[in-house]
């Protein structure tokens, strides 16, 4: 049972980085923009907040957890929404390719917050030396007394409150798209922006809105990663960019969907974990393990491509541009 | 705002002096039009006169770039289709402008914005009320991919009227419906337009104008040639007003000579990926020196019909296509089962003209005799391709087909759908075809090159050709065609004559199975 909690929990703060990162990246791609740089604005969120808090943490005699709370979120939403305005105005303004600029993005961002990773390493005093101990207390907060609750207060109340607002985001986005007027219009964008342009949406705008907000809520991600399930460290091993990539297959998995992508996170963790609750596997059966998410996400796109129903396709005009006097 | 001396009791819009380009091509060249009050006005022109540019800009696609719109004697601007629909004016596209994944309902309101969520009670009582009042079926909870073409426009046209528009263009509406289909949707427009709406239409059609319009407004290469009352004119004197010199209307029809049979196909089945069958039970005969032409509405089962024949697609048990080269007995062979390569080596040919044109048959980013050569790729003996006889070949139809090009190194994706199908039909008959089978080749062409192609096809006719003829138009089928097969859901429901039938008969059997399933 302790195992299974253990798993169990282990799965969701593994799955709210990567739920972040869809969530945000479902908002973008329905409106047709295809952003591979996820993993990119996953660097940039985790890099700003850390030091946004760092320095926060360096001059302040007694941090307040809520002031460090709000740097860090504030750090790595401007810093993912300027990644988000870069590629938007990339791909929306300038029409470059989506795809190439989404690669390209990730290797910029990559650079940029190992760069700066390091060098806050160094300026702490030395590799693997940084670590914002009161922040990352402060995400790490949990429900007081979820443990009187016994199996239910430690398999659903023992985190962190971005763990909640990752669902919460979740929900919110799903409403917005099938509830609202706006979220209609968006969805428009995203599968016919000739047709939308025509009834009288601004298209450009409604690009890079969604581009920027889900760019942010990628962010969050990121930020979530290293005060979390990193506990206020850096480390430059480029696993922000593997668990970015997850996140864009979670958007598939989930078929564009939201609330799916909440599970789904949930099954990814617990598919990246099992090999260390399975016992007698060595190092490199483990790997084989690692691999499982993507199999999954392999075989969910088989299925979908089999069903043939068009409410689980991926958007109409996902990475195509739009110019309106294109002939 | 400036009042201008424009302002006079009938007219609702007049576009004065209108010029748009685009990069070096003038689409429109300062062109006056004037729509009036409850009238219907046809706007006739070949393919890439310019109706649907100078119509776009009414619609707010495109901005004039030099030139003045007035709306009922004001001068306005109109910058985007907002603007349009705050002028009450609404198009309806040849490319229907609708989302797929959503409902009707859904479609309507999109981008309205007039409540912050979504609440579609109202859009169904009002889409039930403007379809009483002009005698329209919509299901406002349906979604557009479950729905026929015909559904889909009779949409577009209710979505224009429930923004209130009070002007509304339509282009070329009937190129996709049956000849019923257009019956009702004339009913609804003599209707809109008793209801004092003005309505434009764009058409290629001659006697669609004649049966629909009050007035004829004719363009020519971006140029306005000029506007007659329907009553007053006729098919003839409009061709000569759109082309510009005499074009004689009439498509020959050589009778075939001594026609053998060519191609016997016998209980042709086709199913999909999905299982769900495409054609059953089709079984006919190609003659020598005829041509047979296939009616249906699109989607029917006649382009799998004629991939069949091509090799491209796996056949259902019992299905047999025996083809005898030039009529000739002794060398039949069953193609069924054979490569598409194999059989095209027997003189087998198809000149597939796909919706988006460049889809199946040429490669857009490649140049002429690139895309000679496509068919002659197996021949060569050495690693290096020959560039010559491809080039020569290109030249050739260049100068026979006249068609337009820069160079021969231009890619063909820059060249306009005319010419491009020009190629793609050159290039089939080339090769000197015992059958030819084309889809679709006069899609999108105007009236000059679609004679071009007509001849094209009657010259390989009477060098003792079979040719199979699938298209759109009924009106040239009944002309063209010696024989017509008529395709309804995957099944042959009745051959007809070509020179004895009526066009209702045929638009009859074209729905024939659909009325006995339903």
């Amino acid at each position: 049972m302790n195992q299974f909690i253990s798993l169990f929990q282990a799965s969701i703060v593994f799955g709210t980085v990567i739920l972040f990162g869809a969530v945000g990246e479902i908002l973008t791609e329905k409106s047709g923009n295809l952003n591979l740089g996820v993993p990119g604005i996953m660097y940039l969120g985790s890099i700003a907040s850390l030091i946004g808090v760092f320095y926060y943490e360096r001059y302040a005699e007694n941090p307040i957890p809520i002031v460090c709370i709000l740097i860090a979120l504030v750090c790595a939403i401007i810093a993912s929404m300027l990644g988000g305005l870069l590629f938007s105005f990339m791909t929306i303004t300038l029409r470059c390719n989506q795809n190439v600029m989404g690669l390209a993005f990730n290797i910029f961002a990559g650079g940029f917050a190992n760069f700066y990773g390091g060098s806050l390493n160094k300026l702490a005093g030395g590799v693997g030396q940084i670590n914002v101990l009161a922040t990352s207390a402060a995400f790490r907060t949990k429900i007081p007394s979820y443990q009187s609750l016994g199996p239910f207060g430690h398999l659903f109340l023992s985190y962190g409150f971005l763990v909640y607002l990752a669902i919460f985001l979740a929900f919110a986005i799903s409403w917005f798209l099938t509830r609202s007027t706006v979220g209609l219009n968006l969805r428009s964008v995203g599968e016919n922006p000739a047709t939308a342009d025509a009834a009288g949406i601004n298209v450009t705008k409604y690009k890079y809105i969604s581009t920027c907000v889900g760019a942010a809520i990628s962010g969050l991600g990121g930020l979530y990663y290293v005060m979390d399930y990193m506990k206020g460290t850096w480390d430059s091993d480029g696993s922000v960019e593997g668990l970015g990539w997850l996140a864009v297959a979670l958007v598939i998995f989930a078929s564009w969907k939201a609330p799916r992508a909440i599970w789904g996170s949930y099954l990814f963790g617990m598919l990246s974990w099992a090999y260390f609750y399975i016992p007698g596997l060595t190092r490199s059966s483990q790997e084989i393990f690692k691999m499982l998410p993507y199999i999954v996400t392999v075989l969910v796109l088989i299925v979908v491509a089999y069903q043939h129903k068009p409410d689980n396709q991926p958007p109409n005009a996902l990475g195509l541009p739009y110019f309106r006097e294109d002939r | 705002m400036r009042k201008e001396p424009y302002l006079e009791q009938n007219v609702a819009i007049r576009m004065v002096d209108i010029t748009k380009r685009f990069a070096d091509v003038v689409a429109n060249n300062k062109i006056n039009l004037e729509i009036r009050f409850g009238e219907i006005l046809a706007l006739l022109g070949e393919n890439g006169s310019g109706k649907t540019t100078l119509m776009n800009m009414l619609s707010g696609i495109y901005m004039q770039d030099s030139g003045a719109i007035y709306v009922n004697g004001e001068r306005i601007t109109i910058k985007d289709p907002h603007d349009a629909y705050n002028l009450h004016i609404g198009m309806i596209h040849q490319h229907f402008k609708l989302v797929e994944v959503l409902t009707a309902a859904e479609n309507i309101i999109l981008g309205l914005n007039e409540s912050r969520l979504i609440n579609l009670k109202n859009v169904r009582e009002q889409v039930k009320k403007i379809c009483e009042r002009y005698g329209f079926v919509v299901d406002p909870d349906k979604k557009v991919y479950d729905m026929s073409v015909s559904e889909k426009q009779t949409l577009e046209i209710v979505k224009v009227l429930y923004r209130g528009a009070d002007i509304l263009i339509l282009d070329e509406p009937t190129a996709v419906l049956t000849p019923q289909e257009t019956d009702k949707l004339f009913v609804v427009m003599r209707n809109m337009k008793a209801d004092g709406k003005s309505i434009v239409i764009i058409t290629h059609k001659l006697h669609e104008v004649m049966e629909i319009s009050d007035r004829v407004a004719v363009l020519r290469k971006g140029e306005y040639i000029g506007d007659v009352p329907t009553s007053e004119t006729d098919p003839q004197k409009l061709t000569n007003m759109m082309v510009g010199r005499s074009v004689t209307l009439n498509i020959d029809r050589p009778d075939p000579i001594d026609p053998k049979e060519s191609l016997v196909v016998k209980n042709l089945g086709v199913k999909d990926i999905n299982g769900v069958s495409k054609l059953e039970n089709v079984s006919f005969t190609a003659y020598t020196g005829e041509i047979l032409g296939i009616a249906g509405i699109s989607g029917c089962g006649q382009k799998e019909l004629l991939e069949s024949i091509a090799g491209l697609h796996k056949l259902e048990p019992g299905s047999s296509i025996m083809f005898y080269p030039r009529g000739n007995k002794e060398e039949g062979e069953d193609l069924a089962g054979q490569s598409p390569i194999d059989i095209k080596h027997k003189g087998v040919h198809l000149a597939f003209v796909p919706e988006d044109r460049l889809g199946m048959g040429l490669v857009g980013n490649m140049n002429i005799p690139d895309n000679m050569m496509l068919k002659c790729y197996d021949q060569g003996k050495s690693p290096f391709t020959n560039q010559k006889k491809p080039r020569q070949q290109a030249i050739e139809i260049i100068r026979d087909l006249e068609v337009v090009t820069p160079g021969l190194r231009t890619p063909i994706r820059r060249l306009s759908g005319g010419n491009v199908q020009k190629i793609l039909v050159g290039r089939e008959i080339a090769s000197d075809p015992y059958l030819l089978m084309t889809a679709y080749a006069v899609r999108g062409l105007d009236i000059n090159t679609s004679y071009t192609i007509y001849r094209l096809l009657n010259e390989q006719k009477e060098k003792g050709t079979a040719v199979i003829y699938v298209g759109e138009d009924l009106d040239v089928l009944l002309e063209l065609c010696d024989r017509i097969l008529v395709l309804c859901s995957g099944r042959v429901s009745g051959i007809v004559d070509g020179r004895t039938a009526k066009k209702e008969e045929v638009g009859l059997l074209m729905t024939h199975f659909k009325e006995e399933t339903a």
